[in-house]
Order: structure tokens, then sequence, then C-alpha cells
């Protein structure tokens, strides 16, 4: 479907990041968000709360993450798009209820944007240290889709795509932004509302005497009915059956946990998403995501100017990682180089699908700013003598 | 012999259409109290002719937990805690839906306390029946934050020296429209409780007092639950409209019941959107009833 004209600013605007993807949310056809207060990623909600009340759309700010991050939740079982906005803190309080939606299937949308941590570390500045939490932060097993925009512009589009993901395959999807992409400000054109293709809530069709909520018929996603349509229907975070009622065996676990990971897992390759650029007869493939990608865009050049064949690999998708690409890779490049805003996280999965074949040389950063691209040219040219 | 049962006709349960009765029996134990309130909650469900498709219920996490799970309604057995704001959700995200949250003390007042004191303030469209058994049930009876001072819990082995919240004090001061407590014996008043709590907006609170039969009363050397439900109706005590500074609880002491708070006052949802439409006018586009749900 086409977004509503009402939520879409079409135009050419000068925006930051955070604004921007509450412009892509509002675009997408959000129309719930809850959030709780917190640098650097207020100016999302306060941008949405601006803005909501002409569009339909209701905003609250809730007592804290756990609540909002809860009631996201909700409101998405009443068919309502829902979302909520963090920083690394409050993203360490949705876990809980970031695994209650990966366990009941629930599309949503939660954006972290990055600051230096562990704890209240660095409020104000940048930090990309986030990307495991992401991965595996709730407790228990599950697979969840985690995008990293590198501009404004990117914040608008691939929060749209967030959005059409989330409903696409029944999980929330985490939109990994950083402080420098959220504060950044940037062109940012939004196209008419009848050039963003939306994917609505699907509802059931199947009546609600024969509707089990988790049933797949050979797909690897149940049909959804919302609450208030005569379904009736039981959810849980308990482990349960295709009814939605908890049933504690292992041959449940198996059959539920699954397909929790199997619906990503197996549509990995459809999902992963990246950029390149000069990868093809490369030596050295420099691998970055989000502020860092642009940051290294320039030490590429730097390099090359030294005569070096380095090719950039940008992730967009960061979760499920492109394991097949990097795997091919590593057939034909001597190394990696994996500069982040961290000690070393994303490296450890390129050095696992590199598998040896290839060097992932870490360029670390603990955080409050960027890398000086020297930095990440001095770790190419020391690779690709 | 076989012959003969067969031919006995059982007619269905009247609170069975409201249960799932696929899910029976349920895991509570012998003379937990929890039961009853169910079957309050039905009864009234059944007389309040509302549509029930329209109607959703939300559990945290413990043996009240369990309470969505067993209605046939749309019902979400949510993470501990956090029912309240899982409702919140619900109820915004589609306004028409009338939202019941059916929770224990532990679920609703400890680890949710946060949450229940700010759906309270806001005067959230919700109704709230905490079933309070002065104790976590399900992880086997440690010390909560409705635990009688001098009771014992299995953490609290000499007897507990925290003091409890009185909850519909709390409830009252931090905002709600309704506040009632009852016992589980109560059968009639708790109907009439849910009934009214049915048919009021903003934040309804409903605490019932029930035993917990295998670790409060096995801890505490009160005798069965039978005998703790008898304990509970015989010292409980009607002062309708009592202000609740005054319905504090002790160990094994009078509890008081009744409705002490019904005042209608405008909930989240009217204070939001009467505050928009003299701000913004006609420009102001509220969530439809039935959702923000866009169609093709």
């Amino acid at each position: 479907m086409k977004a509503d004209p009402k939520s879409v600013l079409t135009g050419t605007h000068y925006l930051d990041g955070d604004y921007a993807c509450g412009e892509g949310a509002m675009a997408a056809g959000c129309r719930f968000v809850a959030g709780y207060p917190i640098t650097p990623s207020t100016e999302v909600v306060e941008r949405i709360s601006q803005r909501f009340p002409f569009m339909g759309g209701t905003f609250i700010q809730m007592e804290d993450e756990l609540a909002s991050m809860a009631a996201v939740v909700g409101a998405s079982w009443t068919g309502t798009k829902s979302m909520t906005v963090t920083s690394g803190p409050g993203f360490s309080l949705m876990m809980e209820n970031i695994g209650l939606a990966a366990m009941m299937e629930t599309p949503c949308v939660v954006v972290n944007v990055q600051r230096g941590g562990p704890s209240t570390g660095l409020p104000t500045m940048v930090g990309q240290a986030d990307m495991m939490q992401a991965r595996w932060g709730s407790h228990g097993d599950y697979e969840l889709i985690a995008l990293c925009p590198q501009s404004p512009q990117e914040a608008f589009d691939l929060t749209i795509d967030a959005f059409n993901l989330s409903e696409e395959y029944r999980v929330p999807v985490l939109f990994m932004m950083d402080e420098c992409v959220g504060h950044m400000t940037e062109k940012v054109v939004i196209p008419p509302a009848d050039q963003i293709q939306l994917r609505p809530r699907v509802l059931t069709k199947v009546p609600p005497a024969e509707f089990l909520p988790y049933r797949v018929n050979g797909s690897q996603i149940p049909e959804f009915a919302r609450a208030g349509d005569g379904y009736r229907f039981h959810t849980t975070g308990l482990t349960h059956d295709e009814r939605g009622y908890p049933v504690m065996t292992v041959e449940m676990q198996e059959i539920c946990v699954r397909r929790l990971v199997d619906k990503i897992r197996l549509n990995a390759d459809k999902i992963a998403r990246y950029e390149e650029d000069g990868v093809e007869g490369a030596d050295v493939v420099v691998v970055a995501y989000g502020i860092t990608a642009r940051v290294a865009r320039e030490a590429v050049d730097l390099a090359r100017a030294q005569g070096r064949k380095v090719g950039i690999l940008r992730l967009i998708v960061a979760w499920p990682f492109p394991e097949k690409r990097i795997r091919e890779l590593s057939k034909r490049v001597k190394a990696f180089v994996v500069p982040e805003i961290n000690y070393g996280q994303m490296v450890l999965e390129v050095e696992r699908c590199a598998a040896e074949r290839a060097a992932a040389i870490p360029v670390p950063h603990g955080g409050g700013g960027v890398h000086d691209p020297e930095r990440i040219c001095a770790a190419i040219l020391e690779v690709a003598k | 012999m076989t012959d003969v049962i067969e031919k006995i006709e059982m007619p269905e349960h009247p609170i069975a259409p409201f249960i799932r009765m696929d899910r029976m029996p349920h895991i509570w134990c012998p003379t937990c109290g929890i039961g009853t309130v169910v079957k309050c909650y039905a009864a009234a469900l059944s007389d309040s002719g509302l549509n029930l498709d329209k109607v959703s219920i939300v559990s945290g996490i413990g043996c009240t937990g369990r309470v969505a799970g067993y209605m046939k309604l749309d019902a979400f057995h949510s993470t501990h805690g956090r029912a309240i704001p899982f409702a919140t959700g619900v109820k915004l995200g589609r306004p028409e839906l009338l939202v019941t949250v059916f929770s224990g003390d532990g679920d609703l007042v400890g680890i949710g306390g946060n949450h229940f004191i700010h759906a309270a303030r806001r005067n959230m469209d919700l109704l709230v029946i905490l079933v309070n058994n002065f104790i976590y049930g399900m992880t086997g009876g440690q010390n909560a934050p409705t635990t009688p001072l001098k009771a014992r819990s299995s953490t609290m082995p000499f007897g507990n020296f925290e003091r409890p919240f009185n909850l519909p004090h709390l409830a009252a001061s931090s905002g709600a429209s309704y506040v009632a407590r009852w016992t589980c014996l109560h059968t009639r008043r708790l109907k009439q409780a849910f009934e009214e709590g049915l048919q009021r907006k903003g934040f309804r609170f409903i605490e019932v007092i029930a035993p917990c039969s295998t670790l409060y009363a096995r801890l505490n050397k009160l005798g069965s639950g039978l005998n703790l439900m008898r304990f509970y109706h015989d010292s409980a005590e009607v002062r309708n409209g009592e202000d609740t500074r005054k319905v504090g609880m002790g160990f094994q002491d009078k509890i008081i019941c009744g409705k002490f708070v019904d005042e209608e006052g405008p909930t989240f949802l009217d204070l939001m959107q009467q505050h928009y439409k003299g701000v913004l006018k006609d420009r102001y586009v509220p969530m439809p009833p039935e959702g923000g749900l866009l169609h093709e």
C-alpha cells in the first residue's frame, strides 16, 4: 500500500538524523509511540509529538523504558504500527519486552541512537557499542533484524524499511543509529506519499472459529489477528503451541523457538543488505557501518591514493549478518579491516565468517568521537603491504 | 454401569462460555482463592451486556498472572510487572477496547509498582483487578510488598519486619477513580464491584484478598486454605466510603472491605483529546476508536 499523505512531509529538507527518523516512522504508518526521554534520541519523539496530533497518532511518555517497550508490544497487537526510541541505558531496560515481542512475534520498531557506554557512559557523545546487545541483549534464543543508517537521508529511508521488515517477519526491528547520525544535519529528500511503498499489517482472513494464532501453513510466519476483532486469541511469553497456549515440553520448545530462529536465519540472504565499492580485485576490504562507514571511506581514498587495492563493504543490515558475502570475499582478499566505535564487536562476526582464510583486523575506538581516517588508513596499509 | 454414566447429561457450567475450557484443569492449588475471583469476573462479564469481542485482558506473571490465559477474551500473558503498561498500549492502540488487567500483588505493586502509580496518576482507562495473597506464590512463598508485619514467608522465616503497602490508599492517593477491596468469599459484592468496574471509566482498582493455601497458610500455620478463607470472611468489616488511610492490614487482623472511592474524572484519553481539540481546533485528528491501522 501507499503511504498516507497526511503523514508524509514531501519535499527537500535540512534535517538531523533524529528528526528524519521520526519523519520516516510517520511516513511508514506508525501511529503509536511510547518513549522515555534519553539523550541523544529524544529529538525523535519530540518531532513525533509535534506532528502526531495532526495525523491520528498517539504519543505517550511512559514512566520508564520498561513501560515504553511493554506499551509498544501491547499497541502493536491492536494492529496499530508502534515504535519506541531510546539510547543505551534505556535499550538495556527494553530488553525484557524486546524478548516478549520476539516470543509473541510482534511487529514493532525500536530505535537506539547509540552513545558511549557502558552504564551512563557518554550521554551526548557517539558510540557503536550496542551492536552485540542488539543481537543477544534479551535472554534466550531468538533472531531479530537490525539496521544501521549512515546519514539523515538513510535515517528516513531505512526507518520505513524497518517498519516494512517488522511487518513481513513479525519481529521487533532494531534501528541502530548512532549519536553522530542522529545529530548530524543534512539534506533529506522526502518523496511524495504515493512513491512510498508500505507493507500494511496483514490481518488474517481465517474465521475466528478456525483461527490459531501460531499456526503456520508452510510459511515461517503465522497470520495475524488483532485484539478487538472477535478472535478471542491468547498469546504468551511462555513456550507455546499453535493455539498460543503454554506447553512446557522439550518438544514444544524445539518447535516454538526453532521457528523464531529459522524465520530469520533461513531468510538471512534475502534480508541482508550491504553496499560495496571497489571490492572486486581488492586486497583489503574495509567493513564498516553507521557514521564509521563515512569516516572509513575517507581512509579508503587515502589508501587508494597510495596505490593500494582497497574496497569497502558497508553494512546496512547488521543483523542478520551477511555471512555468505563475507565468506565469499574471504577466499579472495588478504584481510578485512573493521573500524567501529567499540572495542571489537562486528569484527567478531567478520572473523568468524572469514574463518582464517583472511585476517580480520579490528580498528577500535572507545567512543565519544569518530576515528581519525589516518588510523584506519594505517591499518589498511599495514595489511596491504 | 458405564452406560448409566454416559447417559447423564452434564449441564454446561454457567461460566464455561467465558473460560477456555480446553485449558482446564487450571494450575491453581485446591482452596486457592483465585478461582472464585475468576468466577465473579466471568459472572460480571456475563451480566454486563458488553460485546466481549471488544474486551481484552492482560496479566503479568505469577499465580494470578495465569488468569488472562484462562479467559475466553483477547488475552495477553505479558511479562512480570508489565501488565499495566502493556494494557496501556492495547487501550491507546485501539481506544474502543475495554481493557482489564488481572494480576497479583507481587506483580502489580512489587516489580510493577512504578507502572501502577503512574497509570493511576494518568487515570488510564483500565480495570485493574489485583488478587492479594500476601506472598509470592508461584516462586514458593517469598516475602511480598503486601506481606503483613510478623507474617512468615520463605525469605522472612523469622517473620516479616518490612512494612507492607496499604493498596487502596496507594491507588487512591495516586489518582484512581474507583477503589474497592473485598475478599474472595464476598462473591456477591465482588461481582457487583466488577460490574461497576466494567462500567466506570478511568483507573478502577479492585483489591481482592485471597488465601494462598499452599504457602502462606502453611508457613504461618493457619490451617487449610478453607480455614483461611473462613477467617478472612469472618474478619472482614464492611466500611464503604472509609478513608483509605485507615484500611491498612496487620497479620491475621481485621480486613476493612468496601468501596472507598467512586469518582468520575476525566481519563487520560479524555484529557488528551479535549486538550488537543481546544488548542488545535479542527486541525486535530484523534486516533479513530478502532485504532491506527492503515487500510489498503
